[in-house]
């Protein structure tokens, strides 16, 4: 008598998938919260290091915050793959009958949920703080919602080849952050254009194609690690 | 089409052989234009109107900074084929050029920091092209901390590789947001002529370098991969046999 | 010919530390290019060839040996 298999499609791994992410993240809240406690450390130490001066700090506000932002997901990149990892759940995605590509799309979302939603949120409090102007804060929004995901997607790509390394330290950042160079400039382009008075359509623009590149390429370049990365 | 070539040159024992032969020819001809051409250009080449003798330093920074660019390309090439056709002469190719193209790239951004002083009043100067280069320096740096970090070889080349591809889809969106954020915030008197308008004189010396550093190149690279073939291939019988003679 | 003397080519027009600067450190960076292969080939070749020769004395040991019994 043979049992019948149920065939589990798409959208239900997925769903699973998104659930265990954010079920492991809520049983280590701390490792979630750490970014964020650095993303405002870092803010902090440019008045300390530089000059509390208004006219000095609001000039360099927005560029200290996307630079904030960039490395204090770096930081959280460590959570990404490493507990899948250690705990064999990896392998079991790389043989599960879905698309990989998707798998990855989906924990990246997550995980942007849950250290690129935070951050944004954060943000216009340690923006004020360095006196950028109130008027800005929904341009300085915008590029953060539209340029954090890309960073996340790239940073994937630095997680996934190398999960399997016993201490990378800041190897992935030195991987990535070379390739968020041009989210950096637009990003910080596009309020500095809201600033000078002119408008940020095109950065926006500019802002969004990235987004879909790296949604539509990423995927690819992170299974393709995670793949390598299990196999040894 | 012969492709009995291509299949050759995934033997590691067939490209020792060969580059065994084609090495000395390329030593002797890229140390041969490199003093010819420095030679031509330090001496004999006209001085420039606008930046008088120090545009020769034009004859060391213009070939580094095309070899550093063009080596990361051939890196790539090289990347597509050991993913696709998992040749493994391609994985040591890259293990062999990183570096090279590394220390070129530093050579490039020293020269032409050295070359801004005079030229436009400052040792470094976060023009398009530097900040471009500066950030080729960071993707080799990446490339080389990535290999050395993994210890098992074919694992490490795998993921070399992918990196490369990652970063080679990258350098004309790095390429075009540098140079879009130079033209935002360069003053609008600053004029940057680096390229003199150049007669023969001038230029010839300049080919003679870039054909002589791309000979130089070649002959480092493999003298790198005979180096990376022979501790790879350390258990086969003609590594044996070679090491034994 | 630019230079009407030893000393005007090696100001080079007023410009002569950087020139001379950028060659040096040029001439610099080729030498180290050109020699560390060198000397890592020379590294390995010792290190294999030991290696053979440990490996011949395992699998033929030396006859000087005492039997054990």
């Amino acid at each position: 008598m043979s049992q019948s298999v149920e065939y589990i499609g798409l959208g239900k791994v997925l769903k699973e998938v998104c659930l265990r992410e954010y079920l492991c993240a809520f049983r280590h809240r701390q490792a979630f919260i750490n970014p964020l406690v650095f993303f405002a450390i870092i803010i902090a130490l440019f008045p300390l290091g530089v000059s509390p001066d208004p006219k000095f700090l609001s000039m360099a506000s927005v560029g200290v915050v996307w630079v904030g932002a960039l490395l204090s997901t770096m930081l959280s990149l460590d959570n990404l793959f490493m507990k899948d990892y250690e705990d064999g759940s990896l392998e079991q995605f790389v043989l599960s009958a879905q698309p990989l590509y998707l798998i990855m799309l989906a924990k990246s979302f997550v995980h942007w949920t849950l250290t690129g939603l935070p951050l944004i949120i954060i943000s216009p409090l340690l923006a004020m703080m360095l006196y950028l102007d109130f008027e800005h804060l929904p341009a300085l929004m915008l590029t953060l919602i539209m340029g954090t995901p890309v960073i996340n997607l790239i940073g994937g790509i630095g997680a996934a080849l190398t999960v399997s390394l016993r201490s990378s330290g800041v190897l992935v950042s030195l991987l990535v952050l070379p390739l968020t160079i041009p989210v950096l400039i637009f990003a910080t382009g596009a309020v500095q254009a809201s600033i000078d008075g002119a408008s940020i359509n095109g950065y926006i623009a500019i802002l969004g194609m990235l987004l879909m590149l790296s949604i539509t390429l990423a995927p690819f370049a992170t299974s393709a690690a995670i793949k390598l990365s299990v196999s040894n | 089409m012969k492709w009995t070539f291509f299949h050759k040159l995934g033997s590691p024992k067939w490209f020792f052989d060969i580059s065994g032969k084609l090495l000395p020819w390329f030593v002797v001809t890229g140390i041969l234009l490199l003093v010819i051409g420095s030679i031509w250009g330090l001496v004999f080449a006209p001085k420039d109107y606008q930046q008088g003798d120090s545009f020769r330093i034009i004859y060391l920074h213009v070939p580094t900074a095309i070899l550093a660019q063009s080596c990361y390309m051939m890196m790539a090439v090289s990347a597509l084929v050991s993913l696709v056709w998992k040749m493994k002469l391609a994985d040591i190719f890259i293990t062999s050029a990183a570096p090279l193209g590394a220390l070129f790239t530093f050579l490039a951004l020293f020269t032409g920091a050295v070359w801004g002083k005079p030229t436009w009043g400052t040792w470094w100067v976060w023009d398009a092209r530097l900040t471009a280069m500066l950030v080729l320096l960071f993707l080799y740096f990446g490339v080389i901390s990535l290999q050395s970090a993994i210890d098992d070889i074919q694992l490490a080349s795998k993921a070399t590789s992918i990196l490369v591809l990652v970063g080679v889809v990258n350098i004309p969106i790095i390429k075009y947001s540098v140079e879009w954020w130079n033209t935002l915030h360069q003053p609008a008197t600053f004029k940057l002529t680096e390229k003199p308008a150049m007669v023969p004189e001038m230029w010839m010396p300049l080919l003679v370098m870039v054909i002589g550093i791309y000979c130089f190149f070649t002959a480092v690279v493999i003298l790198r991969m005979r180096n990376e073939i022979l501790m790879r291939e350390r258990k086969t019988k003609w590594v044996q046999a070679f090491i034994f003679k | 010919m630019n230079f009407t003397s030893l000393d005007s080519f090696l100001a080079m027009g007023g410009h002569g530390l950087y020139v001379w600067l950028s060659y040096s450190v040029g001439l610099l960076v080729f030498i180290i290019a050109f020699v560390s292969p060198l000397l890592k080939r020379k590294r390995i070749m010792q290190e294999l060839t030991q290696l053979q020769r440990r490996q011949k004395h395992m699998r033929t040991p030396n006859e000087n040996t005492e039997s054990i019994n």
